[in-house]
């Protein structure tokens, strides 16, 4: 039970965070061009936005789930089972920032989901 | 369309510098901790480890190779979609097992390579989707 609640906040944290922080990158806008100048002044701008900020909390959240997981269960159970992400993720991505997320995207990423898994799994 | 292809350019480069800055910055943790030791976990072990772990060169491009990733990840993010950019950053998995095979000389178990695999399918059907499916909001260009 323990494991499944650390396991929700992991995925739920990055995946929430990483939300939070796509929001505030759109609401920042993309840098006028790809010059060390421009880069700096959009960086600015990203870190002024409260979404960015609402985003590390949630992040560094989901990395202490973590770091608690693996104490408990080993790495090749821990890392497979945080694959799970992506599918959260692209939820999120659908019914929370309003992508349009096509067929052929939620095939690659239950395909990417999968391929995670056994990668880490060894 | 001419700022179709544009996008799609711009999405895969930065998509491909995120995965080399943090399998870069990983690979050199990795080797700069390996420099630095076993950290024993008293309080008098980890002020040693912490001063080893400052004036470590190969820690200090890690840091710098991680930085890289955040910079591109939020660059990219900036005007490409969350779940085009997510599944297509996984391809860094594949690329690791790559490099772990080429340099490190590692066996790699046939699940692994099915993995690899999947993941390289995978990472292929969304990149032939539009990178971004919402509107975006025009940069307040001062």
């Amino acid at each position: 039970m323990r494991v499944i609640l650390a396991l929700a906040v992991l995925i739920l944290g990055s995946t929430g965070g990483e939300i939070a922080i796509t929001h505030g990158m759109k609401a920042t806008g993309e840098p006028a061009r790809l010059r060390p100048q421009a880069l700096l002044k959009f960086l600015g701008r990203a870190v002024c936005n409260g979404w960015f900020w609402a985003g590390v909390p949630l992040m560094a959240l989901s990395f202490y789930s973590l770091l608690v997981l693996l104490s408990w269960e080993p790495i090749s159970f821990v890392i497979p089972a945080s694959a799970l992400s992506y599918v959260v993720g692209t939820f999120g991505a659908k019914y929370i920032l309003g992508e349009d997320v096509s067929a052929a995207r939620w095939a690659g990423v239950l395909l990417v989901c999968a391929g995670v898994a056994l990668v880490a799994a060894g | 369309m001419a700022s179709e292809k544009r996008l799609r350019i711009k999405t895969l480069v930065m998509v491909l510098a995120m995965v080399l800055c943090a399998n870069a910055g990983d690979l050199m943790l990795k080797r700069g901790m390996s420099q630095i030791g076993a950290v024993q976990l008293t309080a008098s072990g980890l002020a040693h480890a912490f001063r080893l772990t400052v004036t470590n060169g190969t820690i200090w491009a890690g840091i710098l190779f991680l930085t890289g990733f955040m910079l591109s990840y939020m660059t990219v993010l900036s005007w490409a979609d969350y779940s085009y950019v997510m599944p297509a950053g996984a391809f860094g998995y594949a690329l690791l097992t790559l490099m772990a095979v080429v340099f490190l000389h590692e066996s790699v178990s046939p699940r692994r390579w099915f993995g690899v695999v999947l993941i390289c399918v995978g990472v292929l059907l969304v990149g032939q989707t539009k990178p971004r499916t919402t509107e975006l909001a025009r940069e307040a260009v001062a």
